[in-house]
């Protein structure tokens, strides 16, 4: 077995090698500016975008592949979709809904927002961290241009309501923005069905190459307008300039390609391979709580409190895996995950968390040598801990005067 | 982050990690930090009657570097008179294990945990004294 063991795939994913080889042509020999107009270079660059294009259209379900602008990733595509909305449509109001657990690319985003003048309302989620599409109605105002849910969330994985959300913002005539960095791929989403209006996706979460995006722009039933943030050349119909990235683009739709022809039954073989892992450490170790919906959950996902085991310290412990954890000291700010803060967890939860990010080259060898450790290293940190002694010795940790610091 | 060689090397192998008696007279007991900082140390010291740090014991929830700097700090103050232990100080600590800014607070907490035990003992002896004082 090759260690360390990459289960953070939240973070990022390998490329699949099939990505790399459909890529590989488009940087030697085809290395044409899909904007040249005057050449052979340039045209089969721009065919091969075009048909990269209306894949990438059919993977979400969208009408035509017009209506996708390619980004250098999800966090500007969130940025062209929020602020582009934004100023587009800021004479017709503005007031734009939210969650709280949104990726920060979203969160800035209408932060920077509320400083122009805008006002936006930041919906809370239950402790599963799910939002309540009767939340969304309520908050909805005669002022309101957009609301912006994720599909799946980064942390806990939790899938959203999105058809249920767009079937009260299409019925409003209010846009619907779906960041579906996480879940695009790996749980049902179609923009048509779902009456979603904007969609920020990106390559790397779905085993293709880094630096590549796209919004999903509607442009039928209703027409979206966004105004550029990118000035330049007028590349992507004038909604974002810049040079396309053609081999970037080229993987992002083999990668595509591969999730629609495999998706079902990877997700399907990820979600055994969770489950087990969730199983074989819930067997053998007491006080491991889930976070997340049980449910409606990224099937890659498990995210694990560990009582009275701190999560960084605990990560050091099991260096042989790459996972990631909700614990302030993996952060500069020293404040504990404000994902699973929004959810209601305790500080301590959120400090005891790991998230587990299962993947498509992890194995069911994997999985137990993960578990195994896994067990051995809380077992190990709870004997350590004075808080778990305490706790065995039936103090309620909730009385004690803690000096914070 | 990477850890630093010394913090790795006390978090694999702790030193003095254990529990003394609190209820013993020659224990010290110091509780520090708090479980939603993500960081609670306790430290305990075994005095002995000429004023000696005997025997240091710690228990820590935390991360590697607070794990490593309790450790630490129950290794160097073994031997050492109460007076020679309080003078420790959480920049002797950082400087020894390589700590990097955001885990100076980790140090200072080590600091903490012994002059809280120190305190703790003297109180305890302060009470016995009064105690035998008045019979």
């Amino acid at each position: 077995m090759n260690l360390p063991i990459y289960m953070d795939n939240h973070a990022t994913t390998p490329m699949d090698p099939r990505v790399l080889r459909a890529m590989e042509p488009y940087f030697l020999s085809q290395f044409g500016n899909a904007a040249s107009r005057t050449h052979r270079f340039g045209w089969e660059a721009e065919a091969a975008v075009e048909d990269a294009r209306e894949t990438l259209a059919r993977f979400i379900g969208a009408e035509s592949g017009k209506e996708i602008v390619f980004t250098s990733g999800a966090t500007e595509a969130d940025n062209l979709a929020i602020k582009g909305v934004a100023e587009y449509y800021g004479s017709k109001g503005r007031h734009i809904v939210t969650t709280v657990i949104e990726h920060k690319a979203v969160l800035d985003s209408c932060k920077r927002l509320e400083k122009d003048g805008y006002s936006v309302t930041y919906l809370g989620v239950d402790h599963s961290g799910r939002v309540d599409p009767e939340e969304v109605r309520r908050a909805l105002t005669d002022q309101t241009i957009l609301v912006s849910v994720m599909l799946a969330n980064n942390e806990v994985g939790t899938i959203q309501p999105i058809a249920e959300i767009g079937a009260i913002t299409h019925e409003k005539g209010v846009l619907l923005h779906v960041d579906a960095v996480q879940g695009v791929g790996k749980t049902p989403f179609d923009v048509e069905a779902m009456n979603v209006d904007l969609a920020s996706i990106t390559a790397h979460k779905i085993y293709g190459p880094k630096g590549i995006g796209a919004l999903y722009v509607r442009r039928k039933k209703p027409r979206v307008r966004i105004a550029p943030q990118m000035d330049g050349g007028g590349h992507e119909r004038g909604n974002r300039s810049g040079t396309l990235n053609v081999p970037g683009i080229i993987g992002f739709a083999k990668a595509a390609e591969i999730l629609m022809n495999e998706g079902a039954a990877e997700a399907e073989r990820l979600r055994q391979l969770r489950d087990r892992l969730h199983q074989k450490i819930s067997a053998k170790l007491e006080l491991v709580t889930l976070n997340g919906h049980p449910e409606h959950r990224l099937p890659g996902n498990l995210n694990l409190s560990f009582s009275f085991v701190e999560g960084e310290g605990l990560m050091m412990a099991i260096k042989d895996v790459a996972v990631s954890s909700g614990s302030a000291c993996t952060s500069a700010s020293l404040e504990p995950s404000y994902v699973l803060k929004s959810m209601g967890l305790d500080d301590e939860l959120a400090h005891s968390s790991i998230r587990f990010g299962l993947g498509r080259f992890n194995t069911e060898a994997d999985v137990d040598f993960v578990a195994d450790l896994v067990i051995g290293k809380v077992s190990r940190l709870r004997d350590m801990s004075p808080l778990y002694e305490m706790h065995k010795d039936g103090i309620d940790l909730k009385s004690i005067q803690w000096a914070a610091h | 982050m990477a850890y630093s060689e010394k913090v790795i090397e006390h978090y694999e192998n702790p030193r003095n990690v254990g529990t003394l008696d609190k209820d013993a007279d020659d224990v010290g007991t110091g509780l520090v930090g708090a479980p939603a900082c993500g960081d609670v140390m306790r430290l305990q010291i075994k005095v002995s009657a000429a004023g000696v740090i005997e025997d240091a014991r710690f228990k820590t929830f935390g991360c590697g570097s607070a794990i490593a700097s309790s450790s630490l700090a129950t290794e160097w103050i073994k031997g050492k008179t109460l007076d020679e232990a309080e003078k420790l100080v959480n920049s002797q600590i950082a400087e020894e294990l390589n700590l990097p800014p955001v885990k100076i607070h980790c140090s200072v907490l080590a600091e903490d945990a012994i002059k809280s035990a120190i305190e703790d003992f003297r109180k305890k002896q302060a009470a016995r004294k009064a105690l035998s004082g008045g019979s």
